[in-house]
């Protein structure tokens, strides 16, 4: 689904990113682990394009997307979801969610708004609502529904978890499972140790832009040294 | 009474006009962060190509149609320049976009020139709308009434547009956070291009609207421009309905002003912008603004003072500086004198705008002051000129302590907004003023001691100033006050964390700015034995920020080499050609583009490079690149 080799990205003249690989295959929940810092965020930042320099391979359903606009690796169905959520707060819900809308993929089942209202029914109670009047749970809803209303085959997820309540962590953790049902991947920016082994296949460990480790979950819980040295804060 | 009503509605009749014009403005602003200086000059555009299309077709329908014709052809040049020129500055610096679009505003002023011609044209009036119907006893021209109707349902229709289609909401969602649209699949490029093309068409029917009630001439861009700046910032950059409102507001105050205070007209509006800015920069409707990326500084490696090679070049270019009488005429050396008082107002911004991080508009209203003081001084007090020399620049200062104390609030765009309605406020006085200033005739007979009389003295003297103005504030730039001020630019809040008192250090920067653009405005007004109100103008302004721009607009003192070749260049062209604007239009716009950093900058970059390259290849023979190290 998604390959990324040898990538490089700079913010200015610093140096963030070295040599990272990593892939998604179909189907998958990836999580991206690693502290604050660890660049995590400029990973998925460069995937899709948001940084001004990136250097590297990045193949998307065998498309060469290394140097295409993030509006154009956004239309071949790779969805993002910033960190800082980045909500319209002028628009109303129901706006947010068209302003992700795109044409529905070949043989695949348009997302709509019911739809996502469905997968976060909070949302549907507060569809004529500004969006800049929600909690910070339901802005992180809204986020990902406004992403998935591109129908996007795989989504950058950068730190659902961060910054909502334990109860919303839940129902967040949930959605994913339910949206890998569907067949989206996930390729998913964590902190939160528990919640990304809820959720994942798979997993990579960033530390300082370098690739420190890349395994299932299974193979990360039988090295407690890895937790100790990248990921305990 | 009855006045007063017609007095009103000839008000709500001039706001259509600037509403439409002041919309576009909003709307490209809101979406593409440019502050579109040309915005004027598609209006004026707008104008001259509906006059032509209206004078050939006289009739109800055919008025309507010139103009929607006229506004369409227009928004063609609109989404030309938009793709040819401002995709690649979107992501410049502020002051880089403004001074593009300044650069199209010059073109479009002599471009026009030369295809209409240099005269005024009057127009037709609208046809089947000519009459005029009595109100109250007083004629009023039916024409007014379709124009107060016309602004509302302009209005309107733009609501619709931005509330009720797709294109709208993607719109005001950009306004918001155009990276994050452009994330979900929205091809921003085309996003932009259709704002800017709406923007034009709306200015150029705006201009359109006004060849029944006025001539079309090609300086009716700037003087819409600063209405339309003043509206804005009421209103709210970025917000319709603010500009609506503010249109209004703004007409009524130039209608009943007039009326009321006839002596301080063109100050009112200018005051009450001042007030918004003060109480609420985001203006009345407007929302504040999140920068969406902050523009990426080019990377020159840190400033340093001159090394003995630079102290030595700097004493050789002084030295011949010193010794140019022997080599030029009488014309040369005031030419010479010019370029001198030039570089003293050039490295006055430069302070403020490169060490301080505070992009002045304007920075004429110091060089007019310090002017204007000195020349009433001598005018009504007899003062000699050393010591005019001296209550110039302290009037310049002491105005900047009061001006300063409101622009050091307000960052970024509204710094610059502020500075230019406190340039505009004083043009406004001197301008009007005419009993103290003489007005448009300004004040004559200043001219220097008999020991500076000859040109030659006179020029040693402007160099003698130069030379310590710009020690002074090198001086200055590398001292610890140098170092909280560039603190401060690059990080407001971590200096605010080490206590480093924002608005009292960029007051005091704002103050030695003025004081210094003072000097220059006193050896200007002697020089040329006299002064007016032009010193105060916007041009003044936009010359300091060509040089600084020029120069190099991240260096500590390229604005000398700025001001040298744009004033012998500017001087040269004004003498030797009829379409200077057209050139120095071009010029600007070119290196806006290709040469963000002007020639010090460039220049500097080039050696940088150079000097790395050196290294690295000395440094590769030892030692194997180390991993991850320079790219």
């Amino acid at each position: 689904m998604l390959e990324v080799a040898k990538l490089n990205s700079w913010y200015g003249p610093a140096h963030i990113l070295f040599d990272v690989n990593l892939n998604v295959m179909a189907g998958e929940v990836v999580a991206l682990l690693g502290r604050n810092g660890a660049g995590k965020s400029t990973t998925m930042k460069s995937i899709i394009g948001l940084v001004n320099r990136r250097e590297g391979r990045l193949v998307f359903r065998n498309d060469e997307i290394s140097n295409l606009a993030p509006f154009e690796i956004s239309r071949k169905g790779l969805g993002y979801v910033p960190e800082d959520r980045r909500i319209f707060t002028e628009l109303t819900v129901e706006e947010n969610l068209e302003v992700g809308r795109q044409p529905a993929r070949e043989g695949g089942n348009a997302w709509t708004p019911d739809r996502i209202y469905t997968l976060f029914p909070n949302l549907a109670e507060m569809r004529k609502r500004p969006a800049g009047r929600m909690s910070g749970g339901e802005q992180q809803m809204l986020t990902i529904g406004r992403t998935l209303m591109g129908n996007p085959y795989l989504v950058l997820l950068d730190e659902p978890s961060e910054g909502i309540a334990p109860k919303i962590v839940e129902q967040m953790a949930e959605a994913i499972i339910l949206l890998k049902r569907e067949g989206v991947s996930v390729l998913l920016s964590e902190q939160n140790l528990h919640f990304a082994r809820l959720i994942s296949d798979r997993c990579y460990i960033l530390e300082k832009g370098i690739t420190q480790f890349s395994g299932t979950v299974a193979e990360l819980d039988s090295r407690p040294d890895l937790r100790e040295t990248y990921l305990a804060l | 009474m009855d006045l007063y009503v017609v007095q009103f509605l000839t008000g709500l009749a001039n706001a259509a006009s600037l509403f439409l014009v002041a919309s576009g403005l909003s709307l490209i602003f809101g979406v593409t962060r440019i502050v579109n200086f040309a915005h004027g000059a598609f209006y004026m555009l707008g104008a001259y190509i509906a006059y032509s299309l209206t004078v050939r077709w006289q009739t109800p329908l055919g008025f309507w149609a010139a103009l929607l014709v006229a506004s369409a052809a227009v928004a063609v040049v609109g989404v030309i320049i938009e793709t040819l020129l401002l995709r690649r500055i979107y992501n410049a610096p502020e002051l880089l976009q403004l001074l593009a679009t300044f650069g199209i505003t010059l073109i479009a002023e002599d471009a026009v020139r030369l295809i209409w011609g240099p005269e005024d044209l009057v127009g037709p009036r609208a046809a089947g709308l000519s009459g005029a119907v009595s109100i109250l006893g007083n004629a009023m021209p039916i024409y007014d009434f379709v124009l107060i109707l016309l602004g509302p349902l302009v209005f309107g229709l733009l609501w619709l547009l931005l509330h009720r289609s797709r294109w709208g909401l993607l719109v005001r969602a950009a306004t918001q956070d155009r990276d994050m649209v452009n994330a979900l699949g929205v091809n921003q490029k085309w996003l932009f291009t259709g704002v800017f093309a709406l923007g034009v068409f709306l200015a150029a029917f705006g201009g359109g609207l006004q060849i029944p009630r006025d001539a079309v001439t090609h300086f009716m861009d700037l003087s819409i421009i600063t209405e339309v700046f003043v509206i804005v910032v009421i209103g709210g950059l970025g917000s319709i309905g603010g500009a609506f409102l503010a249109a209004i507001i703004v007409s009524q105050l130039n209608a009943f002003g007039i009326l009321i205070l006839p002596g301080i007209s063109l100050v009112l509006m200018f005051a009450v912008m001042a007030v918004v800015l003060v109480l609420r920069p985001w203006g009345l409707l407007g929302k504040q603004v999140v920068r969406s990326r902050i523009a990426a500084l080019p990377d020159v490696g840190a400033w340093k003072p001159f090394d003995r090679t630079g102290r030595l070049a700097v004493s050789l270019a002084v030295f011949l500086a010193v010794l140019l009488p022997f080599l030029l005429g009488d014309y040369g050396i005031s030419v010479a004198s010019e370029v001198m008082i030039a570089i003293i107002f050039a490295i006055s911004l430069q302070f403020l705008m490169s060490v301080g991080g505070l992009d002045s508009f304007g920075h004429a209203a110091n060089l007019g002051l310090g002017a204007y003081g000195a020349a009433l001084c001598v005018q009504y007090f007899g003062m000699s000129m050393e010591l005019a020399m001296l209550t110039g620049p302290l009037i310049a200062a002491a105005f900047a302590v009061v001006a300063g104390w409101f622009c050091v609030r307000l960052s970024n765009i509204y710094f610059a907004m502020l500075t230019l309605a406190y340039a505009q406020i004083l043009w406004s006085i001197v301008f009007q003023w005419v009993d103290l200033t003489g007005g448009d005739n300004g004040i004559v007979g200043v001219w220097p001691s008999e020991w500076a009389a000859s040109p030659n003295a006179y020029y040693w003297l402007t160099t003698a100033c130069a030379v310590g103005v710009v020690l002074a504030i090198r001086y200055l730039t590398f001292s610890p006050f140098g170092y909280s001020l560039r603190a401060l630019r690059d990080s407001p809040m971590r200096s605010a964390t080490i206590g480093i008192s924002q608005r009292h250090i960029q007051h005091v920067a704002f103050v030695i700015s003025a004081f210094f653009a003072g000097l220059a405005g006193v050896l200007f007004a002697f020089q040329k034995g006299s002064i007016f109100p032009d010193a105060l103008g916007i041009s003044t302004s936009v010359d300091g920020l060509i040089m600084v721009l020029l120069g190099g607009f991240n260096t500590v003192s390229g604005s000398v080499v700025g001001a040298v070749v744009y004033k012998v260049s500017s001087i040269w062209l004004m003498s030797n050609t009829d379409f200077p604007r057209l050139i120095l239009g071009s010029v600007i716009v070119v290196l806006v583009v290709l040469f963000p950093q002007g020639i010090v900058g460039t220049s500097q970059r080039l050696l940088e490079t150079w000097r790395t390259r050196r290294r690295l290849g000395e440094a590769n023979v030892g030692a194997p690149a180390q991993k991850g190290g320079v790219a």
